[in-house]
């Protein structure tokens, strides 16, 4: 069986709505994967974005490293499938 | 895809321009629609004034938000087209048939309208005059605004890093900012831009109508100031098959940044 | 303090007594997903249905074709506010499949290719008004739509019509699927519009 990417936009697309809550820029978090251990930055996760919430993927294995979901009066953030996040606050 | 034996020290993470990652809140901000241009029959150039917009760097984007009289809002992005200017900023968008907000935003909004954005946002995808290698742009269909913004930022700044643009269009009608790449590449000797059609071409063009191809693909150059850095930005179809081609054509995976859009 | 947009409609106010409150009618058939696209094989295919007291049938491509389906007009309603309607599938009741099962499950989870599931009452799944689907418009079902077969339950928001559907798990107790518990409505009614947990 195989997979296919065509609808994956990167992790630039949950950049907006992640600086709701992290009131930072975090598109160079460098995230890492539970599953395989490889750490991407968050720009170069995969989004599967527009359905009922935001799914980031792993970039090397494809398995899910965060879920971001928007109520009318909530966020939700799930961080359950990454092993770390590292962001840089100084310039 | 990227090795993952190899874990990144400290110092090797995020090869990230420098000076980007500063902790800085990104708020909404009023915006208003100050001239606009069509580049194509269906695609328009915005030119907002944003008062409070300081600055950005080449590749970010902007979170757009329309609020309609009944609370009703609708949120996209899109990747700004302008170099860099306090107060002000470009982007450039393509109308979808069935969208609820491209429609709007080239067809209806009109000078003095209104609506509010966020960003500049992405620290990962952006060139800044501090990187002096040469630079591969490539760029399918509206793939190209990002990496316009990066041409523009290099001209602002008068940058000598060597750049090449691969434009892959489907027909010279889908070409945006034509009349600027045209005099960008005459009056630059270092900018190369390359226009590619997959579907339909010029009467005199040397090479046949198609996608990409490993043959379009520069080898990368190993200079003095470095090996090319590459970016490339469009539909997530044409980002993984260039991706792929870069890496046949002997570009490493971490020279490589990519940016992909959805369907909006 | 909002900023107008003149001359941004956005939602159309539905007079529709089709259309379900909050939504608005689309003409196209968006494609929305948590996951990559995954390319199942007929030869290789598998609906796996576990009961509650540990029983379990697999069924193949091929026993799937030899139950009895139907054509049918279904309105889908997503919960990202578009309804499409008049679409037309054919598909197996899923009471069809059910049909050896014991009479105590009360909740099912289903489960899909790629990792996915979602979580129903056993009744939304008996009544009439749940299939099994594998056409599309008179065509075998692409993958981009959840072929070669997905869960239609047309009377729920569509996140429950499970894509790549690959095993129904009925159970005793609730359990919740991908976005249920995630901020989603746990029943998820279009026309109570249950969007979301606490709606």
């Amino acid at each position: 069986m195989e997979f296919s990417n065509d609808l994956a936009v990167d992790g630039n697309a949950v950049a907006g709505p992640l600086s709701e809550i992290f009131a930072v820029d975090v598109t160079s978090a460098q995230v890492s994967c539970d599953s395989c251990g490889a750490i991407n930055s968050l720009a170069e996760q995969f989004a599967y974005v527009g359905g009922p919430g935001s799914v980031l993927r792993c970039a090397d294995c494809m398995a899910v490293v965060a879920r971001l979901v928007k109520t009318p009066d909530a966020v939700w953030l799930d961080l359950r499938g990454s092993a770390a996040w590292r962001i840089r606050v100084n310039s | 895809m990227k090795a993952t034996d190899d874990i990144p020290q400290a110092e090797q993470i995020a090869d990230t321009p420098p000076g980007i990652l500063t902790a800085r809140p990104i708020q909404w901000r009023r915006a208003k629609l100050h001239d606009s241009r069509m580049e194509t029959r269906t695609a328009r150039t915005l030119v907002f004034d944003v008062p409070g917009w300081t600055e950005h760097r080449a590749g970010q984007h902007v979170d757009i938000k329309l609020t309609a009289e009944n609370g009703y809002t609708a949120q996209r992005s899109y990747s700004i087209a302008s170099a860099s200017a306090p107060g002000r900023l470009e982007i450039t968008v393509q109308a979808i048939s069935d969208g609820e907000v491209s429609p709007y935003l080239v067809e209806t909004m009109a000078p003095g309208d209104e609506l509010e954005l966020r960003g500049p946002i992405g620290g990962w995808f952006q060139w800044t005059e501090q990187l002096t290698e040469p630079i591969l742009l490539i760029g399918g269909g509206s793939g190209i605004v990002p990496l316009m913004a990066m041409l523009r930022e290099r001209i602002r700044v008068d940058s000598n890093a060597p750049f090449r643009l691969l434009y892959v269009a489907r027909t010279p009608d889908h070409i945006f900012y034509a009349n600027e790449l045209y005099s960008i590449g005459q009056s630059n000797s270092d900018v190369i831009i390359d226009r590619l059609y997959s579907r339909a071409g010029l009467p005199d063009d040397p090479r046949t109508p198609g996608r990409l191809g490993l043959e379009d693909i520069p080898r990368p150059t190993f200079g003095e100031t470095g090996s090319t850095r590459v970016y490339v930005c469009g539909p997530s179809g044409f980002v993984e098959g260039a991706t792929q081609l870069l890496q046949s054509g002997g570009h490493q995976p971490t020279a490589i940044r990519t940016e992909r859009f959805g369907p909006t | 303090m909002a900023v107008f947009s003149r001359g941004f409609g956005g939602n159309r106010t539905p007079s529709d007594p089709r259309i379900p409150p909050g939504q608005y009618l689309t003409e196209d058939f968006p494609v929305l997903s948590a996951g990559p696209t995954p390319h199942v094989d007929l030869a290789d295919w598998t609906l796996d249905i576990s009961d509650v007291d540990g029983h379990r049938n697999t069924l193949s491509w091929d026993q799937l074709m030899d139950l009895p389906s139907e054509e049918f007009t279904a309105d889908l309603h997503c919960v990202t506010k578009w309804t499409k309607l008049g679409t037309m599938w054919r598909g197996v009741p899923v009471e069809t499949l059910l049909g050896g099962t014991q009479s105590d499950a009360e909740y099912a989870m289903i489960h899909s290719y790629g990792g996915y599931t979602t979580n129903l009452p056993i009744d939304d799944l008996l009544l009439g008004n749940a299939w099994v689907v594998f056409e599309y418009d008179g065509a075998a079902l692409a993958p981009v739509h959840g072929g070669p077969a997905r869960l239609l339950v047309p009377h729920l928001y569509l996140w429950k019509s499970a894509k790549w559907i690959n095993g129904i798990e009925l159970r005793r107790q609730d359990k919740l699927g991908f976005w249920e518990g995630f901020g989603y409505h746990a029943y998820g009614d279009p026309w109570r519009e249950q969007r979301y947990e606490g709606d």
